[in-house]
């Protein structure tokens, strides 16, 4: 099997890939509006174009937003069919990612099943964030 | 742009369609464009504006011996060829220009000269999508469908009938790739591609082109074919990546594009005899017909089985509005970039000489989408002078 794809950092979006690395979901939003969390990853609100925004830990969770399961495997990602998902994080974003910890099948992938953040370290610089379904949680909706 | 000024007076496809091994990308372009020349009567002495996507304004212009005022090389996918009508006519307008060749050309299928496919790994959808699995648009494009489904109360049957209709249509069409009836269970049970999409659901994969010859409305009666007006044009961007679309039940490219387009024209949807809405997939002409106006969000399934969009058949009617009449990209051919196509079947529908012809069609619509829901053209077309 070939090395799967990983992603190539580049300086405005290495905060979000060394917060995988140190197990945080990092997104930014902006302090000069209140436009909210955005993603993915740029030095600047793209709702008022303010450079000045900061990155925060998000809370990793969100729900199923959507989905396909691809029968026909890419070759860097083994032999079975797997879902991937968009996740609607609860901080407001979107974000594409891989449904872990469930059958890759229509029964268990249920649109706005609760899903938490978990990281899976691919090499010594990346680790891609995968969801799983969460437990429900009080927390959740907050 | 200036409202009603312009006008197509050539447009032709390939000589061959659906695999064609023995000619290359750049051979595509110039076999479309030396058709639609000979369809005006002009030859590429006579051509002073170029654009084309896929492959450089410079390649096509040095490979047909044309020394252009005017080069646009607007690349944004499947409808870069409704922004170049667009951005055409605004140009001649403008003065920068008299006669536009456009031109599309693709080996979708055999891959004779045809350039690699890929995203750099530092680009945002390499970093943020392809590291999760996508390969090219089946699994990407069809991304927003499951939420759409559910927000609209529609079936996977939905989207199977969409590619029923439209193989209907394909039937008419001695060009068509596919032109066997099928039936919504033929559609469900074809090979599963991507969940909920199956074989039938996805477009087709071929080779093949098509060109315009865009000049003044003045000029074109001068011209050896019946004139086809352009009364309208709309274009917009969203997003390069699907996971960021605004909204996964309707595109906002779309919506801007279409609205531009009407305005444009200043027609309302009641005037439409026609319409080409781009069909990657069998979601995008529900996407379409809900984005565009002609049906409220929820209503494009049962306006489609109801047979709104459908040819006469077994003694009934044909449908109040024809849509994707040539079988699509669906049941027609799809070479990678098939916007083109969709604006050869307006121009026919207006010329009168489509092989599915709409019986005193004047207002055709067609509708392009681009990447990933990442771009769209529209481009209102009337046979009768504004």
């Amino acid at each position: 099997m070939p090395p799967r794809m990983l992603p190539e950092p580049t300086p405005e979006t290495r905060h979000f890939w060394d917060g995988c690395k140190a197990g945080e979901l990092r997104l930014q939003r902006c302090t000069d509006c209140d436009g909210g969390s955005y993603f993915p990853p740029r030095p600047f609100c793209p709702r008022c174009g303010s450079r000045k925004v900061e990155d925060y830990a998000a809370s990793g969770r969100g729900v199923l937003w959507s989905y396909v399961i691809n029968m026909r495997p890419r070759p860097d990602m083994g032999t079975e069919p797997y879902a991937i998902a968009v996740v609607k994080l609860a901080e407001g974003p979107q974000m594409m990612t891989n449904i872990v910890g469930c059958p890759q099948t229509p029964e268990a992938l249920q649109l706005d099943m609760p899903l938490k953040v978990t990281f899976s370290r691919q090499s010594d610089d990346i680790t891609l964030p995968f969801f799983e379904p969460a437990p429900s949680s009080q927390e959740r909706g907050a | 742009m200036k409202r009603k000024s312009i006008a197509v007076v050539g447009a032709a496809e390939t000589t061959q369609m659906g695999k064609i091994p023995d000619v290359s990308v750049i051979g595509l372009h110039a076999d479309a464009a030396l058709n639609a020349l000979a369809d005006c009567g002009l030859t590429p002495r006579d051509i002073d504006g170029v654009a084309t996507a896929g492959i450089s304004p410079v390649d096509l212009a040095h490979y047909m011996g044309v020394t252009p005022t005017y080069a646009d090389g607007t690349s944004v996918g499947g409808c870069s060829f409704m922004l170049h009508v667009r951005h055409a006519a605004a140009a001649i307008n403008e003065g920068l220009c008299s006669t536009v060749l456009i031109t599309h050309g693709e080996s979708g299928r055999s891959r004779v000269g045809a350039g690699g496919f890929g995203r750099a790994a530092s680009s945002l959808a390499g970093q943020f999508e392809m590291p999760f699995g996508p390969m090219g648009p089946p699994t990407m494009f069809t991304i927003p469908v499951l939420r759409y489904l559910k927000a609209r109360g529609y079936t996977v049957e939905d989207l199977a009938q969409v590619a029923v209709i439209q193989r209907e249509w394909a039937a008419m069409n001695p060009r068509a790739s596919y032109k066997d009836p099928i039936t919504v269970e033929d559609v469900l049970k074809s090979d599963m591609i991507a969940w909920p999409f199956t074989k039938l659901m996805c477009c087709l994969v071929t080779d093949g082109g098509g060109a315009l010859v865009l000049t003044s409305a003045e000029r074109a009666r001068d011209f050896p074919q019946k004139p086809v007006y352009i009364l309208g044009t709309g274009e917009s961007v969203e997003t390069p990546m699907v996971s960021q679309m605004e909204d996964f039940t309707s595109s906002r490219a779309f919506r801007v594009s279409g609205k531009k387009a009407f305005e444009e024209a200043g027609i309302g949807h009641a005037a439409v005899d026609h319409l080409m809405i781009y069909d990657a997939f069998a979601h995008l002409p529900l996407y379409g017909l809900e984005d565009l106006g002609f049906c409220q969000p929820g209503e494009a399934a049962g306006f489609v089985n109801g047979r709104n969009t459908a040819p006469p058949s077994a003694g009934r009617t044909g449908g109040k509005l024809p849509l994707n009449t040539n079988g699509g990209g669906l049941s027609y051919m799809h070479s990678g970039m098939y916007g083109m196509y969709a604006l050869q079947e307006s121009v026919r529908q207006m010329r009168g000489i489509a092989p599915a012809q709409v019986p005193g069609a004047k207002v055709s619509i067609a509708h392009g989408v681009g990447g990933m829901f990442a771009a769209s053209g529209t481009i209102v077309f009337s046979n009768e002078a504004p």
